[in-house]
């Protein structure tokens, strides 16, 4: 009895889904709690419905099975390699518009208009302020013996560090690259593994020196926002946006997204990914989740902008996503995470 | 008197029409078995789709080191599972002793918790800069955190830990069925001929409870084997972990596909020894009541409090209480979230109708073993179960694919747009698909403690299949029936890939708000909703602690009474000129 009366909820969402009007459906791997205060805004000031459903792995595999009756509008994913994922499996669509063309780098968007980056996030170096004066100011400066035992990492095969190591063997090659991967891993004072974050309680607790980190978490650390505990964390660590050794820049990622090959609601999610492109949105963008805007005319957040002034590198977005799943490859041939 | 005696009939072999025909049972029990074996088909063919390129590369630098590391943990796992669940399964039932009520639930309470959350909170608490360390250096003086190392959380022992005490309950619920429906008389004949209660432990009632230990502890380990989040935490390089590594960062979702049913094979060959050495010694009787409990006195009884506070202490009330600190900090701070009421409700009603369909789903697949052999379908559900939830989550996308394309070709779409997929139907049709092992497994078990020839008695006088499965096997399993009721209402509650992944639109659960808020570095903002979960898991915890545990054999005499009076009026539905005059 229960379950009829289940089947028949089931139908009318199915059915209000489909039918109304003035709303699009957004597919996200980002965490609610960041975008959903952002879509909110977007409602509050265009009348337009934000439907959503936060995904982890696998948001390409449900789009994909949906089909031609996908209600998915908008894709949003983190990580360049996650979002070339869904533009090579052609779950995306060209996408002309000219507030996005003039909002976003073109070295930050697809030329043909299949993705777009909405925020960037570079892999900064942290060290410790009471052990570290001399800090290393490159990536593969982490691999020199001076490190030896200090180095702490999130693990290897994580998308952050994958395209790390993948911007690395698009630059070297893959025998420099896993020349850099056994010397880093020599370099490690415990077992590549859970966060961020865990860097630099680590390196609080002296099992550390160094390690890397994304460039939000320091935000979310050093404002308090993750709680006093971890703020304690953030001031214990120092942080450095290095370049690598050729110096053309920090390696940044990017959190982007792409319309549905599918999207029944086309205008209104061009209109949503135009809105997370204005000032209003890239100002909650800088300011509530510590990112880097995509816009080149505005400045991130004070405790970002106090890391230094950040220089991209030059190695092209899509070439590492390319190299991704070579640089995983590398990870375990070399044993990282073990 | 005796010479106008009725001539009594002879009683005729039951004949067949009473009975439902032979392959009916075969029929249904495949029937059913369908929700596991067609998303595995649909792996199946994912896997096919996919090239054996990645082959080469794993087998020379990957599956020797995740083989050996997924071995030893889940071998220290069960050691660790096994030895607490059976011994506290044990003492709650054999014995009176202080807070013995208290703890025979409080036992089951880490089921209550994801066990990534409780990694979390273990690593904060066992941190060098944690509480725990933090508090020893000040003992010992010792001012720098790096003055003192012991050894690091995040390693394989630290993992077996964490997984023991997480999944302890899973052979403590059905060890503990079990020893409900041991016979008291064996154990108390052997009690009353001296023998001690450690001897009478290890020589009768271990023995018997045999099936319930491997079916609890199959259901742990492979809740282990299907594991990522915690082990990943851990820095644990699992067998599992090259699933997922595959699939998120090379983008092979068909390479994680092969190496997933690759994983089956040992998995299958594992069962199939087991149930080999299991057939042997298989031996049932009826229980007539439960084991009478012998008062502890003294430091016995302090020593049987304390072995069953301590994993409740470990596994739930350590994690358990910095989460409410934590919960406690983030609400002074950001006020009471009450936005969690309804993802409750969501969580509470998606666990609630899977539990049912799954109880009865699996109690049908287990009679239908028992009374016409059906035992393959059963097999596959149960080996299905190790299959991690993020790849079975893919195999049903494909499965509710192919289903809304057929309805779609049929010309059945009249709501326009697909039926099933991303709907609440899909969501309880996925829990059932993955846990459907759980009631099955639990079952098995107990039906292996139901001699067949009561089958056969109450056959014999023409009762249908069906009546004897709820009028005889029922009541007789209750304890089976609660336990796996239970673990799979926690089971849907704390299930996270398969809910991420199949959920409708602005559809949230308590799950995936707490991964929403791991996933952004701030567990702590979810402590709130893991409590709530906790709370939600107690419910019927609770309920099955309100009734008296003794009574889980008590309620026999009524039931069997009824048993009697229903095979009782078949009879004489069939021998109607027996019965003349008689009432």
């Amino acid at each position: 009895m229960i379950s009829r009366r289940f089947l028949a909820i089931a139908l009318l969402l199915g059915f209000t889904a489909a039918a109304s009007a003035a709303e699009v459906n957004l597919y996200s791997t980002r965490e609610p709690g960041l975008i959903t205060p952002l879509l909110e805004q977007f409602t509050a000031e265009t009348g337009i419905k934000v439907n959503t459903v936060f995904l982890s792995t696998g948001l390409a595999e449900r789009v994909a099975a949906e089909g031609t009756s996908s209600p998915a509008d908008v894709l949003m994913v983190v990580d360049i390699g996650n979002m070339m994922d869904l533009v090579t499996k052609g779950l995306t669509q060209q996408v002309r518009a000219a507030a996005l063309e003039a909002a976003i780098p073109a070295n930050l968007r697809d030329a043909d208009g299949k993705w777009f980056a909405l925020s960037l996030r570079a892999r900064a170096i942290l060290v410790s302020r009471d052990r570290v004066s001399d800090p290393p100011l490159t990536y593969e400066a982490l691999a020199e013996p001076r490190w030896r035992g200090k180095v702490c990492l999130r693990g290897g095969q994580h998308p952050y560090n994958t395209a790390l190591f993948a911007a690395m063997l698009a630059k070297d090659g893959p025998a420099a690259t896993t020349a850099y991967l056994s010397a880093l891993k020599a370099n490690l004072g415990r077992k590549p593994g859970g966060g961020d974050r865990d860097v630099a309680r680590d390196i609080m607790a002296g099992i550390c020196d160094v390690g890397l980190i994304n460039t939000y978490y320091g935000g979310l650390m050093l404002s308090g926002a993750g709680g006093a505990e971890q703020k304690r964390w953030g001031d214990a660590v120092r942080f450095v946006l290095p370049t690598f050794k050729d110096g053309s820049g920090t390696h940044v990622n990017v959190s982007a997204a792409g319309i549905a090959r599918h999207a029944p609601n086309k205008a209104e999610a061009i209109r949503l990914l135009e809105w997370l492109v204005s000032r209003a949105a890239q100002r909650a963008y800088a300011e509530g989740n510590f990112e880097y805007p995509v816009r080149a005319d505005m400045a991130p957040n004070a405790i970002i902008a106090a890391f230094g002034a950040l220089r991209v590198d030059n190695t092209k977005l899509d070439a590492i996503a390319a190299k991704r799943a070579e640089a995983s490859m590398l990870v375990d041939q070399t044993g990282f995470d073990r | 008197m005796t010479a106008n005696a009725p001539t009594l009939p002879r009683i005729h072999a039951p004949s067949n029409r009473r009975t439902v025909g032979r392959g009916f049972p075969h029929v249904l029990a495949w029937g059913i078995s369908l929700v596991v074996i067609l998303p595995l088909l649909a792996l199946l063919a994912l896997a096919l789709r996919g090239s054996g390129a990645l082959w080469p590369h794993l087998i020379a630098y990957v599956l020797p080191a995740a083989a050996l590391e997924s071995a030893l943990l889940l071998i220290g796992t069960a050691v660790l599972v096994i030895a607490i669940g059976t011994t506290t399964a044990w003492l709650v039932t054999a014995y009176e002793f202080p807070a013995r009520r208290l703890l025979a639930w409080a036992l089951l309470l880490p089921l209550a918790m994801p066990a990534y959350i409780v990694a979390y909170a273990y690593l904060d608490l066992l941190h060098p800069i944690g509480p725990l360390q933090s508090a020893l250096r000040a003992v010992l003086g010792i001012a720098n955190p790096a003055g003192l190392r012991l050894p690091d959380f995040r390693s394989l022992g630290g993992g077996i830990f964490l997984f023991g005490m997480a999944f302890y309950p899973y052979v403590y619920l059905n060890v503990r069925g079990s020893f409900l429906m041991q016979s008291a008389e064996a154990l108390e004949a052997a009690r009353v001929l001296g023998s001690s209660g450690v001897r009478l432990f290890f020589r009768i009632a271990l023995p018997m409870a045999r099936p319930a230990i491997a079916a609890g502890a199959a259901l742990a380990l492979m809740e282990v084997l299907g594991d990522i989040g915690a082990s990943e935490f851990l820095g644990i390089q699992t067998l599992t972990l090259s699933v997922y590594v595959t699939w998120a960062t090379r983008g092979s979702v068909e390479g994680a596909a092969q190496i997933a049913l690759a994983m089956l094979i040992p998995v299958a060959i594992l069962f199939a020894l087991e149930h080999a050495v299991r057939r042997r010694r298989l031996r049932a009787e009826l229980v007539s009541r439960p084991l009478l409990r012998r008062r502890l006195l003294g430091w016995r009884a302090a020593l049987a409090t304390l072995a069953c506070a301590l994993p409740v202490l470990l596994g739930f009330a350590a994690p358990a209480l910095h989460l409410l600190f934590a919960a406690q900090a983030r609400m002074a701070e950001h006020g009471v979230p009450w936005q969690l009421a309804g993802l409750a409700w969501n969580s509470a009603r998606f666990a609630a109708v899977a539990t049912m369909l799954a109880i009865v789903a699996g109690f049908v697949l287990a009679f239908c073993q028992r009374t016409a052999n059906a035992s393959l379908p059963m097999r596959i559900v149960q080996i299905g179960y190790a299959i991690p939830g993020t790849v079975l989550a893919v195999g049903l996308l494909g499965m509710l694919a192919a289903i809304d394309t057929s309805i779609q070709f049929l010309g059945l779409d009249f709501l326009r747009g697909p039926l099933l997929m991303a709907s609440a139907a899909a969501l309880v049709l996925a829990y059932v698909a993955r846990f459907l092992a759980v009631p099955v497994s639990a079952l098995e078990a107990g039906y292996a403690r139901l001699p067949k020839a009561m089958d056969d008695a109450a056959r014999a006088v023409g009762a249908h299949p069906a009546s004897i499965a709820w009028h005889i096997h029922a009541p007789l399993l209750r304890p089976m029936l609660r336990a796996s009721a239970l673990l799979l209402f926690i089971e849907c509650m704390r299930e996270l890939p398969a809910t991420l992944l199949l959920r409708p639109l602005n559809t949230e659960t308590l799950a995936t708000f707490i991964y929403g808020e791991a996933a952004r570095g701030t567990y702590e903002d979810g402590a709130a909703a893991a409590l709530l979960m906790v709370l939600i898991g107690l419910a019927p915890v609770l309920l099955l602690a309100g009734r008296r545990p003794a009574g889980d054999a008590q309620h026999l005499p009524r039931l069997r009474r009824l048993a009697y009076a229903d095979t009782g009026r078949l009879v004489k539905r069939r021998w109607p000129q027996f019965y003349k005059g008689t009432d």
